[in-house]
């Protein structure tokens, strides 16, 4: 077997090889369930079913796939720039952190729900890319790995959450009444800083959330940014060559505490959502945001959409189903981790698509080289 | 000092939360000398960490021959982890990062480990073998370094000598100067007349079945029971020790005896009522803030050459391009 590099990449592949991942990984995965003594078939049924068709399912599919959406939208802002941000599940807690304390801290105010939205949404990516940018000032000044910084910090983002609400009695920890002497809970945002949802007529009325109409701005705003102006293009070329933007002139440092900051925003953006939208108080539960793992599955989300702002919203609602289905079923069809083998072959078969668009593979030993490109069609 | 003292407790506690690391960095650093950046190994050691517990609770003749077939299980299946990764990358040229990253979604707390430990039901299960000290308890008893060098079990001891045979290895014998030389130039290796590709593969492979001995160093030893995403995290600071220990097995385990006693401080800390501070907070992310700390310092002076990064670390080897 060889691998040549293409000279051309044909435009089909860059759509077949994404279809083709999760095609590939569904049946990757039934091999596993079989494998296993499960049967693929009606596991598959049941996964289509919880995530699609059934009454009310998009709507459920929807609570996952919104913060999938941020935290790949997020993701992918900074892998463009071959700055890898692992760290999109901690700059997610720590947007809902920001989140709450503004909508606890504004909304108690007694302002206007709009104005109140926007506090939490300013708060939430305030608090994400004041996360994310601890790995960028590292990687800028110290050169420091800002995969394995922005991985650990996301442990103690993790902790950090946990310990307001069930170890201290901190601002957003509900410090009065009976239920609060009994177990440790957190405080209920006021009623002007629940976020507002779509009623949409369809599988008996789906509630689509604000979080999700942000979620897609702010695929339009990123795409906007990475196509359309200079700060773009420099980020592109920096990813690409660091060498050939250096020789260029282009201020790297301030690149790459920009990139990570955008990215820690999106994701804490996500995480303001989270309070706003679903939780409408700060989820500390160790068992319950910390088990969804929406900040990896992110990185699934945006390499699926090959970091295309509009791909990555797309992905997320596909991703985002199978996260529902791997939350609502649980049992003997439906194996519980099952969700993260088909997230992993995903990305496992999405790396191997890429290699198929680089490159073309041969059998056999001689290989005749590829034909040079007629000059009218490489123009 | 007596032998209760929390210096003494934590350094021999210490020891014992290292070992997972040092066989896991061990097994990295192999994987990083021949080329290879493989960042699955949280999710190589978890799978490895399940394997092993599954064949203690599955086979019933004597402690030794079980845990001796857990290990070997445990091997063989991060190995089994480790050659998605190696096929991806060597083969298919992959990006080292991104298919490292897709290994531990696969194969990490939310993916293949917990998907195993459910279907062969095996979280709430006490482990039926463990591994236990080897030495009399009178020597146990010994001052200072009866807890410290004579508590320990035998997955302590084997990873001593997994050091001096990784040095060995390394910098002694032909095939070890070999891994080195496609490390740090696989075009010139080639040339040699040595196999990149398969020396390569091997390498990977080695770091996953010790990455897979590291996982079952928690279900069989430090905690013997199974819980989803048991090692918390211990597969990344495997890789950072990695880097601090600039390449080398010997401080490795150094590195890796300096976080296990990290570790071992929160629950000791705890068990004695000491209270420091948000003690719960800081003691519980120490290992992770600790990691970082030290990363900062090693990547301070920008040289990673000089300190021993392979030169051709995560690049891909294209015969085609010499």
């Amino acid at each position: 077997m060889r691998i040549e590099r293409r000279l051309r990449q044909p435009r089909w592949l860059l759509f077949a090889v994404p279809v083709g991942s999760v095609l590939a990984a569904l049946v990757l995965a039934g091999i596993v369930l079989l494998a296993t003594g499960h049967n693929p078939g009606s596991a598959y049924r049941k996964l289509f079913d919880a995530a699609f068709l059934s009454s009310g399912s998009i709507g459920q599919t929807l609570i996952s796939a919104t913060p999938l959406a941020f935290t790949g939208l997020a993701a992918a802002a900074a892998f463009r720039m071959r700055l890898f941000n692992i760290g999109g599940e901690g700059q997610l807690y720590l947007g809902s952190i920001a989140g709450a304390a503004a909508g606890l801290y504004i909304g108690g105010l007694g302002w206007s729900q709009p104005l109140v939205i926007a506090a939490m949404v300013i708060a939430g990516a305030a608090g994400g890319a004041a996360w994310a940018s601890i790995p960028g000032v590292l990687r800028a000044f110290f050169k420091t790995n800002e995969i394995i910084t922005s991985l650990m910090l996301n442990y103690v983002a993790g902790y950090l959450l946990t310990y307001l609400v069930f170890n201290a009695h901190s601002y957003w920890r509900q410090n009065s009444g009976f239920d609060a002497s009994v177990f440790p809970t957190s405080k209920t945002v006021p009623p002007n800083a629940f976020w507002p949802g779509w009623q949409w007529a369809m599988q008996g009325g789906i509630l689509v959330p604000l979080g999700a109409f942000l979620a897609i701005a702010t695929a339009v705003v990123l795409w906007l940014l990475y196509t359309r102006t200079r700060f773009g293009f420099e980020a592109q070329v920096l990813g690409d060559s660091p060498r050939a933007a250096l020789y260029a002139g282009m201020r790297t440092r301030r690149k790459i505490l920009a990139v990570m900051a955008i990215s820690g925003a999106i994701a804490g953006i996500g995480g303001a959502s989270q309070v706003g939208d679903f939780a409408h108080q700060l989820d500390a539960d160790p068992n319950g945001l910390q088990k969804q793992f929406y900040g990896y599955t992110g990185i699934v989300v945006a390499a699926l959409g090959r970091y295309n702002p509009f791909a990555v919203v797309l992905c997320a609602f596909l991703i985002g189903g199978l996260q529902n289905a791997g939350n609502t079923l649980q049992g003997a069809d439906f194996p519980s981790g099952l969700v993260g083998v088909m997230q992993g072959i995903i990305l496992f078969c999405v790396l191997g698509g890429e290699v198929l668009v680089r490159n073309r593979i041969r059998f056999g030993r001689a290989a005749a080289p590829e034909a040079p490109i007629p000059l009218e069609t490489a123009a | 000092m007596s032998n209760n003292a929390i210096l003494i407790v934590v350094i021999a506690s210490g020891i014992a939360y290292g070992t997972p690391l040092l066989y896991a960095s061990l097994g990295e650093l192999l994987a990083e000398r021949s080329g290879v950046l493989n960042l699955g190994v949280e999710g190589m050691m978890l799978v490895g960490a399940v394997m092993g517990f599954w064949t203690v609770n599955r086979l019933h003749t004597n402690d030794g021959l079980v845990l001796a077939a857990a290990i070997g299980v445990a091997a063989v299946a991060g190995a089994a982890m480790a050659l998605i990764h190696a096929f991806l990358v060597i083969t298919l040229r992959a990006s080292q990062i991104v298919s490292g990253l897709a290994l531990t979604i696969f194969a990490g707390a939310a993916g293949l480990s917990s998907y195993l430990g459910n279907d062969l039901n095996l979280a709430d299960n006490p482990a039926n073998h463990q591994f236990k000290p080897i030495f009399p308890s009178s020597m146990q008893n010994w001052k200072i370094v009866g807890p410290i060098l004579f508590g320990q079990d035998a997955l302590v001891y084997a990873s001593w000598v997994l050091v001096i045979a990784v040095w060995f290895y390394l910098s002694r014998t032909r095939p070890g100067l070999n891994v080195r030389a496609v490390g740090e130039s696989p075009a010139t290796a080639d040339s040699m007349g040595i196999d990149v590709t398969r020396y390569r593969y091997l390498h990977t492979l080695a770091g996953g079945a010790l990455a897979g001995i590291g996982g079952a160093t928690f279900t069989l030893a430090i905690t013997p029971q199974w819980v989803s995403g048991i090692t918390g995290g211990a597969g990344w600071i495997a890789i950072a020790l990695v880097i601090f220990a600039f390449w080398r097995p010997e401080l490795c385990l150094v590195g890796a005896y300096f976080f296990g006693a990290l570790q071992a401080l929160a629950p000791e800390l705890q068990a004695r009522q000491i209270n420091l501070g948000p003690t719960s907070l800081w003691t519980n992310s120490l290992p992770y803030l600790a990691t970082v700390f030290v990363l900062v310092l090693v990547s301070q002076s920008g040289a990673r050459r000089r300190l021993g990064a392979p030169a051709a670390l995560g690049v891909p080897y294209v015969r085609e391009d010499r």
